[in-house]
C-alpha cells in the first residue's frame, strides 16, 4: 500500500481511538490550495504543448459523463434508497461532480506503477466539477426555481474552481520552461503536502463513521456500488475517446469519486432542504476512503484486463 | 462611565450563510458586525471545524431594538427551517449609541 494511504488510515485510527490529533483548519486550507493549485499548474504547462481542438470532442464527451451519473444515481436514491427528491439529487449531484484529492491519489498510485497519462487530465478535472452539480440541483428542484446566480457564483466562483482553473491558465501561459522553477516547491513537495492532507482527510472521515449508523445500510451499498458503477463507464468511455490505459484508469477515478468541497457548498445554497450529513457521509466516510484503498487500484486492473 | 443601552444579536451558524447573513444585516439596518471562526454542537450534531462544511461562525450585530426585531425575525423566517443556526439577543451597555442607532 502506498505511504499516502497510509497516512489516511493513520489519522481515521487516531480519530477511532479518541486522540488529540487536529490539524488546525488554516494548515487545511493552505494544503488544500497548494494541491488545487499545483495540479493546475502541471496541467496547463503541458496543455501549452496541446492542440486545443484535438481535446475538445473528448472533453465534451467527459463533461456529458458527468452529467449522466446523478441521472443514473437518482432514481436508485429515489426508488430502493426511499430518499426524498431534495435529498436522492444533492446525493445525486456530490456523485456527478469530483473529488480532486482522490484524482490526486490517481495520479499518484500511477506514478508508483510508472504508467504515463495523458497530461491534459487537470482540464477534464475542472470540466467534471460543475455539470454533475447542476444536474443534481435540477433533479432536486424538478420544476421548482432555483437561485441560478448565487448557485453558479458558488459553483464556479468557489475556491476549488478558481484555483484549478487559475492554476491552469498560469501553467498554459507561462509553458513549461516558465514554471520550471517552480517545481522544487509545487512538484517536488506534492508527494508529502498530499500525505498530509490524507492525514486530516482520515481525521474527517473517520469522525463521519458514526452517522453511518443513522444513514443505513443502503447508503454504504450506494457509497460503494455507485463508484463501481460510475468508474466502470469511465474506463469504457476512455476506451472509446482513446484515451491511454493511464488516462482511462483516471477518468474511472474521477468518475467513481464524489464531490465533498464544491458540491456540499453548493447544495446548501441552491437545495437546503436537503440534509447535508446523508451526502457528506456517503462521499466521505464510504466512497472517498473505498476509492483510495480499493477503488483506483480495482480500476487500473480492470483498465489492464480490458486492454489486453 | 456613561453607558447606553443596546441591543446585541448573536447568531450562531453554519459557514455556509456567512455572505447571506451579512447581506441581510446591513440591509436591514445594521451599521457594523463582528464575525469569529466558531467549533461546538448541538441538536443538528458536532460541528469541528475540521473542514470546509463542518465550519460554523459566531456573528454579532450591535444595533437598536427595531433593527434587532427586523433582523431577527427575517433570520428566523428565512434560515430556521433548513440550517443549523441559532439567534440569542442581550441587553447591553454601550458608550456611543449614535453609532448603532439606524
Amino acid at each position: 500500500m502506498d505511504a499516502a494511504v497510509m497516512f489516511f488510515i493513520v489519522g481515521a485510527v487516531a480519530r477511532l481511538m479518541r486522540s488529540d490529533l487536529r490539524i488546525p483548519a488554516p494548515l487545511y486550507e493552505a494544503l488544500s490550495i497548494y494541491l488545487l493549485l499545483a495540479i493546475g499548474l502541471k496541467g496547463g504547462a503541458e496543455l501549452a504543448k496541446q492542440d486545443p481542438l484535438a481535446i475538445l470532442p473528448k472533453a465534451l464527451a467527459v463533461v456529458a459523463l458527468g452529467a449522466l451519473i446523478p441521472l443514473l444515481a437518482y432514481p436508485v436514491l429515489r426508488a430502493i434508497g426511499r430518499f426524498s427528491r431534495s435529498d436522492a439529487g444533492a446525493i445525486a449531484g456530490h456523485y456527478g461532480s469530483v473529488s480532486v484529492v482522490t484524482y490526486a491519489v490517481g495520479v499518484n498510485f500511477l506514478v508508483q506503477q510508472a504508467m504515463p497519462h495523458e497530461s491534459y487530465m487537470p482540464l477534464l478535472l475542472v470540466l467534471l466539477e460543475v455539470p454533475g452539480i447542476v444536474v443534481g440541483v435540477l433533479l432536486a428542484r424538478s420544476g421548482g426555481s432555483v437561485a441560478w446566480s448565487k448557485l453558479l457564483h458558488e459553483v464556479l466562483l468557489g475556491k476549488s474552481v478558481v484555483l484549478l482553473v487559475g492554476g491552469l491558465l498560469v501553467g498554459w501561459a507561462a509553458g513549461p520552461k516558465g514554471i520550471e522553477p517552480l517545481t522544487p516547491f509545487f512538484f517536488q513537495l506534492f508527494k508529502g503536502v498530499l500525505c498530509l492532507f490524507l492525514l486530516e482527510m482520515g481525521l474527517v472521515a473517520a469522525s463521519h463513521f458514526g452517522d453511518l449508523r443513522k444513514t443505513g445500510f443502503f447508503l454504504i451499498g450506494f457509497g460503494v456500488g455507485m463508484p463501481l458503477v460510475a468508474a466502470g463507464l469511465g474506463i469504457l468511455l476512455g476506451t472509446v475517446i482513446g484515451l491511454s490505459p493511464g488516462g482511462t484508469v483516471l477518468l474511472a477515478t474521477l468518475a467513481g469519486s464524489a464531490s465533498y468541497i464544491a458540491a456540499p457548498a453548493a447544495m446548501r445554497i441552491a437545495v437546503p432542504e436537503a440534509n447535508p450529513a446523508i451526502s457528506i457521509t456517503a462521499a466521505l466516510a464510504i466512497t472517498f476512503p473505498f476509492n483510495i484503498v480499493v477503488g483506483i487500484p480495482l480500476y487500473f486492473q480492470l483498465t489492464q484486463l480490458l486492454r489486453s | 462611565m456613561q453607558t447606553h443601552p443596546c441591543r446585541l444579536l448573536v447568531i450562531l451558524a453554519e459557514a455556509a450563510l456567512e455572505s447571506r447573513l451579512v447581506e441581510d444585516a446591513l440591509r436591514l439596518g445594521a451599521h457594523g458586525y463582528t464575525i469569529v471562526d466558531a467549533r461546538g454542537g448541538g441538536s443538528s450534531g458536532a460541528r469541528e471545524a475540521l473542514w470546509d462544511a463542518d465550519r460554523c461562525i459566531r456573528m454579532e450585530v450591535l444595533c437598536d431594538a427595531h433593527t434587532c426585531e427586523v433582523l431577527g425575525e427575517h433570520l428566523q423566517q428565512s434560515y430556521f427551517a433548513h440550517y443549523s443556526i441559532c439567534l440569542y439577543v442581550c441587553e447591553v451597555g454601550v458608550l456611543r449609541p449614535e453609532k448603532y442607532r439606524a
